[in-house]
Parts: structure tokens; C-alpha cells; sequence
């Protein structure tokens, strides 16, 4: 038995040995993302949008990224449901996944963080990486903030930040009316905005403030009579897919003409319900706009191309791109150390150089406010084509949307 | 007040599209004492075919035509499917319109894709029916279409859309033909008899299990004709079967199982709950506090009293569901007993 041992140890330290020569480690292993979002429900077209886009986006990495992996995905619908999500997180890792990214919804987000936090703890040596990539709720990197989760879309602190600076230069917002999905994110965006607003522009007034139903409402004209009622001149919502999409036709309906502040505009249906009727009214807080320059926008390019439909989670590029430098540092795609490498990582990104703050795992980036625009010869996309697209109105760098966190980090 | 008016006008409008598929669901089950599950299927595919089809022979034949083709669909799935199942009870005759609600929103998938479609309404729908104008001296006025720029500038404006003005207009032109079907020709005589006593009608000759087919499939084609207007003002998707499948059975129980007015009285109120309670931002708190009790944040029970009208506005349908059942089992204008 000892022998034995002994022997499989020489050989495998000779395997080693043998390997080392090609210096990365890693090279040419496949590493599975799985990945769970809504692909049935009201919010179903958004999710089938953003699997396409990872898909898309992995090819693009495929043909050569830093760490010299393949990546896969493995997709599993979780209706959007905080229950089907933990569930999904089991399967996933009963499959050997060890890089999860999840997006739709901070419920779903908060449940898999936990069930990700609870596996590393009783599992050590096989664990498991949250990429969050959408689900927006401060919360998630401040008070119950998780080592094992990584954000890359800038938080609703920091979406209002950017959006309340704005605001202090639209001197004909004055009454806004906030309207919202109740459920964490919608009630954090709530919070924030009276708390920004109130500190920014003490002279607006905030004339409403409602919670509807996630992805339940379809018709949003008392919503919208309630609006007008409330002789709002702005409204700002962190509502997104149908949700905004509806909001957008009952209010274009009912001739209600406002400002709309949103965070989602360009989601999947939302620009079609948008069309001609709201230009110049709609302005959205991103990370990103539709005429990106360089590689990106060119990737945006294909895959219109390819699927007619409109690449708008570019945090899909920053999740493989995070990845692929933190493998090639880490020379390995051992989820425990990769997640040690990115802490504190910077690398390149569309938007120069963006880095994973070590405090609380939130990707500090520049954000964009666009306004729904008809394209021109400068920014010729055209959104769901509509022949309208979302144009930068004003680029805040990262260090001004950058809020402080308040995560106690627990680093195992 | 201008805006009351508008929201009373919504309220009214969707419990009238509400009715346009309770008035079907309701008949079939007085008349084969089948609850069909897959009537809100029904309204779905007709929104989905009058897509197709408006995008073939244009809306207004497709308004007519698309109605006919779910009617005949739903006359053709009672002929091949129902009616043989009927003789084992009524649990398999729930069940097998339960499992097509399924495979009805499997294959709309299929055909037409997860994601909604852009049905958008013709030239003549689309912008509003007529404006509300509101101004400080006049008063409360009213323009049809839309009313000038200038004269909004002055004064307050709402407009009401052209889509949901046709609503109504649809639903009370069916109330009216439905109501003369029933009480004033044959078929609807014929039909009436059937629901009371179907072997009394058969001994005189009528065919009744072509009877019920009719029934069915009518029941279907209004559904279908509610799915295309529904389809035009609200949104063309997969999940509008399920949207509005749980509502109309509540329409259906609070109205009275079988009664045709019931499923009115019952429609409108339900549109009204769904409408009218969201515009309102009080709480039991603030009503405590009006009446001169004490309330705040350490009284028993805060988080449940602090809850706004508007926020719990989406459970008061079923809440009235839950009452009705307690304390009236027969709904509003029913006429049998559980």
C-alpha cells in the first residue's frame, strides 16, 4: 500500500513534471459556466436574449483569450424563482460546473449566493464561483456581501449616483414620480433615489412612489392615470423587460408626456414599445450605450447579424474577460484560487480599464447616461430596428459613480 | 377628477374585456357543466391567429375571421375530445382541458416563439378616442381625438386611447347580440332548454351533443375575439393565456356559476377592483389615524397596517374569491347551491 502510493506519487509528480514545460496549466481544459436565468415567464425573452449573448460571447473567447480555455455553458431556466434557483445551483454543481453566473432578479441572486456560500463551506476543495452579472441590489455587496460573489453590473447606488449627478444639471426635473417593481431591487432604487434626490436636488419633489407586482401587471394605465394625477414631470424606475415595456406603452397610450429615468430601457421589447413617440424623453443609466467603439461594437455588429437581435448584456463580455485574466494569473481553473485572483483585479474592457474592488467583489466602471435617440451618422445602430438607439449623453469615470460599501468580508 | 374619470373608464374597459371571456366560460359550464380550463388558452390563440392573420388579409377581416377559426378549433376539440371523455365524469373532462391549456401554450411557442409578437392595432385604433381637458376656468371638457398641443399647454389633458374605447364598444355590441341569441330566436331557446333539461330536449328531436358543440365552440370564438382585442391594446406573449386564466375563474365563481348576468356585474367589478384600489395611497394606518387612534411604527401589527390600497390592490380579486365562496357559494346572481 505504501509502495503503491509512493509510486503514484513519483508518477504523477513526473505527469507534472512532463506538463510543466508548457507553462500554463490550464491550457486547453474547458470550463463549464452554468448558467441560470429566466427562460420561461414574462421575462423569458430577456433571458433567451442573454444566453444567446454568453453563448455568442464564450465563441468569441474560444477563438483565444488569455488563459487559452474553452468555455461552455449550461443553461438551466429558473423561472425566475428564488426556490428553482437554489435547485439549480444543486444540479449545477452535481454536473461539475464551478463558475455559476446569474443575472435576473437580486431574489434569485440572494438565493444563490447562499446556497453557493453553504456549499464552499461544507464542500472545501470544490468550490463554487458567483458571477453576478444584473442583479443590482446594493445589499448583495454591502450587508450580506459573500466572498464567493463577484458583481460586474454597477449597483443601484451606484446607477443613482450617476443618475442624481445628472439630475443637478436637468433643471426642469421637478416633480418625480418613482414607480417600481416590489421586490428587492425595485424597493432598493425606491430607497435611493429619495435618499439621492434629497441630498442632490433638495427642490424636487417626489410626487409618487408605488410598487407593482414583479412581471405580473399587464396594464399599467391606473398606473399611469396615478402619474398624471400626480402631475409628474419625470419618472424614475428601475423597472426592466416587461415591466418597463408596458409601463412605456400605457404611458405613450394615455399621452402622458414625461421624462422617464430608467435603468433597463434597452432590454428586450422595451425599445419596440419605445419607438418614434418617446424620443428625446427616455434616458437610461448603463454601463455601456448602443454605438459602442472598437471590438465590442463590432461583436454587436455579429451578432445582429446572426440572431437579429440586439447584444446588450455586455457584462457577458466582462465575465469571460475577468475569467480568462484571472486563469491566466492563477495559472489554473481552480474556482477557490481564480476567485482569489480576482479580488482586486483589473483588467481591460471596453470601457478602459475597469478593476473587481477587493472590499466588497464590485466591478468599479465608468457609467454611461444615454437618451433614446434617432440614429444618425455617428451612432448608426439601430435598436431592435426601430432605427432609434440610446446615445451618450454624459460618461461619469468610475470613480465617480463609485459609492463606499460597508461588507465585513469573510475570506475563507 | 379628470383623472378619476379616466380611471373609472379603465376599470370599465378591462372588466369588459374581462366579460367578452367569462360570457363563454360561463355558458359552457352551465351547458356541459365543464369547467374549461383552456378557455384563457382560447383567448390566446385567437390574438396569435389574428396576428397571423392581419398580417395576411389585414386587421379588420382578421378581427372577423380569426373569432371563426378559434370557434372552430374549440368546436372541433369538444367533437374529437370532450365528448368522449364525457361519459367518464367531470374530473376527466377538467383534466383533459387542463392538459390542453399546456399543450395549446407548447405549441404557440413553437409556432410563434417565446417571445411577444408586435401586434400593433390599425391606423384607426391607434391614438387616443378623446381628450379630457381639464383647465382651471372651464372646467371638465371633452375633445374627441386628440386634443390641440395649445390647448393642452393650458390646461390639464388625459387621453383615453382609441384600443380600449373599441373594447367597450366590442363587449357591449356582444352583450347585446348575445342577450337577443339567447332570449329571442330558436337556437337560443333551444339552447336555454338544453342547459335544464337536455333529455326533455332530445326526446323532441333537437341534437343535443351538437348543441353542446356549438356552445363550445361559440364559447371559444368570444374568447378568440376577446384574445385579438386583448392581443391589439395590451401584449401579444405566451403568458397572456395565465394572466388571465386565474382572473376569469374568479369572475366566473363571484358572478355565479352559469349565469350570464352574473358574469357581467361580476367583470365589471372585478375590473373596477383592479383599476381603482392601485390609485389609492392610504393604509388602515392612515384610517386609524383618521378616526384619532394612535397608530405608528410600535403598534401591533404595523407591517401589516402600514400596507397601502394600491399595494394590495393585486390579492383583493381573490380575497373577494375567498369571501364569496365563505359567505355566498353561489356568487352574486347565481342560481344553484356549491
Amino acid at each position: 500500500m505504501q509502495v503503491a502510493s509512493t509510486r503514484l506519487t513519483i508518477t504523477l509528480a513526473l505527469g507534472l513534471t512532463l506538463a510543466a514545460p508548457a507553462a500554463l496549466a490550464q491550457k486547453g481544459q474547458t470550463v463549464k459556466i452554468g448558467w441560470i436565468d429566466p427562460l420561461s415567464g414574462l421575462m423569458a425573452p430577456v433571458g433567451q436574449n442573454q444566453i444567446k449573448s454568453y453563448q455568442f460571447i464564450a465563441e468569441h473567447f474560444n477563438r483565444g483569450n488569455a488563459a487559452g480555455v474553452k468555455f461552455e455553458m449550461v443553461p438551466i431556466d429558473n423561472k425566475l424563482s428564488p426556490q428553482e434557483s437554489t435547485n439549480a445551483v444543486k444540479s449545477l454543481i452535481d454536473q461539475g460546473v464551478r463558475y455559476i453566473v446569474q443575472g435576473n432578479g437580486s431574489g434569485a441572486a440572494l438565493a444563490i449566493m447562499d446556497a453557493v456560500q453553504k456549499h464552499n463551506e461544507r464542500n472545501p476543495g470544490k468550490e463554487v464561483v458567483y458571477i453576478n452579472y444584473a442583479a443590482v441590489d446594493p445589499d448583495l455587496t454591502n450587508s450580506k456581501c459573500s466572498y464567493w460573489h463577484f458583481r460586474l453590473d454597477a449597483d443601484t447606488s451606484m446607477k443613482m449616483e450617476a443618475l442624481t449627478t445628472f439630475m443637478k444639471d436637468q433643471k426642469d426635473i421637478k416633480k418625480v414620480y418613482l414607480i417600481n417593481q416590489n421586490y428587492s431591487h425595485g424597493q432598493q432604487v425606491s430607497r435611493f433615489a429619495k435618499e439621492m434626490i434629497a441630498a442632490k436636488r433638495p427642490d424636487v419633489q417626489v410626487v409618487g412612489d408605488d410598487l407593482h407586482p414583479l412581471a405580473q401587471v399587464r396594464d399599467f394605465a391606473p398606473y399611469v392615470a396615478k402619474i398624471k394625477a400626480a402631475g409628474a414631470d419625470t419618472v424614475l424606475t428601475g423597472n426592466w423587460g416587461s415591466d418597463l415595456t408596458l409601463l412605456v406603452k400605457a404611458a405613450s397610450d394615455a399621452g402622458l408626456n414625461v421624462k422617464f429615468l430608467t435603468y433597463y430601457a434597452s432590454v428586450t421589447g422595451t425599445p419596440t414599445a419605445l419607438g418614434a413617440a418617446a424620443a428625446d424623453r427616455v434616458y437610461m443609466v448603463a454601463y455601456a450605450n448602443s454605438n459602442m467603439p472598437g471590438e465590442i461594437g463590432k461583436l454587436a455588429d455579429q451578432f445582429k447579424a446572426k440572431f437579429n437581435d440586439d447584444y446588450y448584456t455586455l457584462a457577458t463580455y466582462h465575465a469571460f474577460q475577468m475569467l480568462a485574466t484571472a486563469m491566466a494569473q492563477a495559472k489554473t481553473t481552480d474556482a477557490a484560487k481564480v476567485a482569489a485572483t480576482m479580488e482586486g483585479l483589473k483588467f481591460k474592457s471596453f470601457n478602459g480599464e475597469v478593476e473587481m474592488r477587493k472590499a466588497d467583489h464590485q466591478l468599479q466602471q465608468g457609467l454611461y447616461i444615454t437618451v433614446w435617440k434617432k440614429a444618425d451618422a455617428k451612432n448608426p445602430y439601430s435598436v431592435e430596428n426601430t432605427g432609434y438607439n440610446f446615445q451618450t449623453v454624459k460618461y461619469y469615470e468610475p470613480y465617480v459613480a463609485s459609492t463606499p460599501t460597508s461588507c465585513q468580508m469573510k475570506r475563507p | 377628477m379628470d383623472q378619476t374619470v379616466i380611471n373609472v373608464l379603465n376599470g370599465l374597459s378591462s372588466g369588459l374585456l374581462l366579460f367578452m371571456l367569462s360570457s363563454g366560460l360561463t355558458l359552457i359550464f352551465s351547458m356541459m357543466g365543464v369547467l374549461n380550463f383552456a378557455h384563457a388558452s382560447f383567448y390566446m390563440i385567437g390574438a396569435y391567429v389574428g396576428f397571423s392573420l392581419t398580417g395576411i388579409v389585414g386587421f379588420w377581416p382578421a378581427l372577423v375571421l380569426a373569432p371563426l377559426l378559434v370557434g372552430l378549433l374549440g368546436a372541433g376539440f369538444e367533437r374529437t375530445s370532450l365528448r368522449r371523455v364525457h361519459k367518464f365524469g367531470h374530473v376527466p373532462e377538467l383534466l383533459i382541458t387542463f392538459g390542453l391549456s399546456y399543450v395549446v401554450l407548447e405549441i404557440v411557442q413553437i409556432v410563434w416563439g417565446r417571445t411577444p409578437v408586435t401586434f400593433d392595432p390599425p391606423a384607426f385604433l391607434q391614438g387616443p378616442a378623446f381628450t379630457l381637458v381639464q383647465s382651471g376656468d372651464s372646467g371638465l371638457s371633452l375633445a374627441l381625438g386628440a386634443a390641440s398641443d395649445a390647448l393642452c399647454q393650458a390646461a390639464k389633458c388625459s387621453r383615453f386611447p382609441m384600443t380600449r374605447a373599441f373594447m367597450m364598444l366590442v363587449a357591449l355590441l356582444m352583450l347585446l347580440s348575445l342577450w337577443l341569441l339567447l332570449t329571442r330566436t330558436r337556437i337560443g331557446l333551444v339552447i336555454q332548454a338544453s342547459l335544464t333539461h337536455p333529455e326533455m330536449v332530445e326526446a323532441l328531436g333537437h341534437n343535443v351533443p351538437r348543441v353542446f358543440m356549438l356552445v363550445f365552440g361559440s364559447g371559444c370564438a368570444l374568447a378568440g375575439l376577446a384574445g385579438v382585442i386583448g392581443g391589439i391594446t395590451f401584449i401579444t406573449e405566451p403568458a397572456m393565456a395565465a394572466v388571465v386564466g386565474s382572473i376569469i375563474f374568479v369572475v366566473v365563481v363571484v358572478g355565479g356559476m352559469g349565469s350570464l348576468a352574473g358574469a357581467f356585474v361580476a367583470s365589471i367589478l372585478i375590473g373596477l377592483l383592479q383599476t381603482l384600489p392601485l390609485t389609492v395611497d392610504a393604509s388602515l394606518a392612515d384610517a386609524m389615524k383618521l378616526l384619532g387612534a394612535q397608530v405608528g411604527p410600535t403598534t401591533p401589527g404595523w407591517p401589516l397596517l402600514r400596507i397601502t390600497l394600491a399595494q394590495a390592490a393585486p390579492i383583493l380579486p381573490y380575497l373577494l374569491l375567498v369571501l364569496i365562496l365563505i359567505f355566498r357559494p353561489k356568487g352574486l346572481l347565481g342560481t344553484r347551491e356549491g
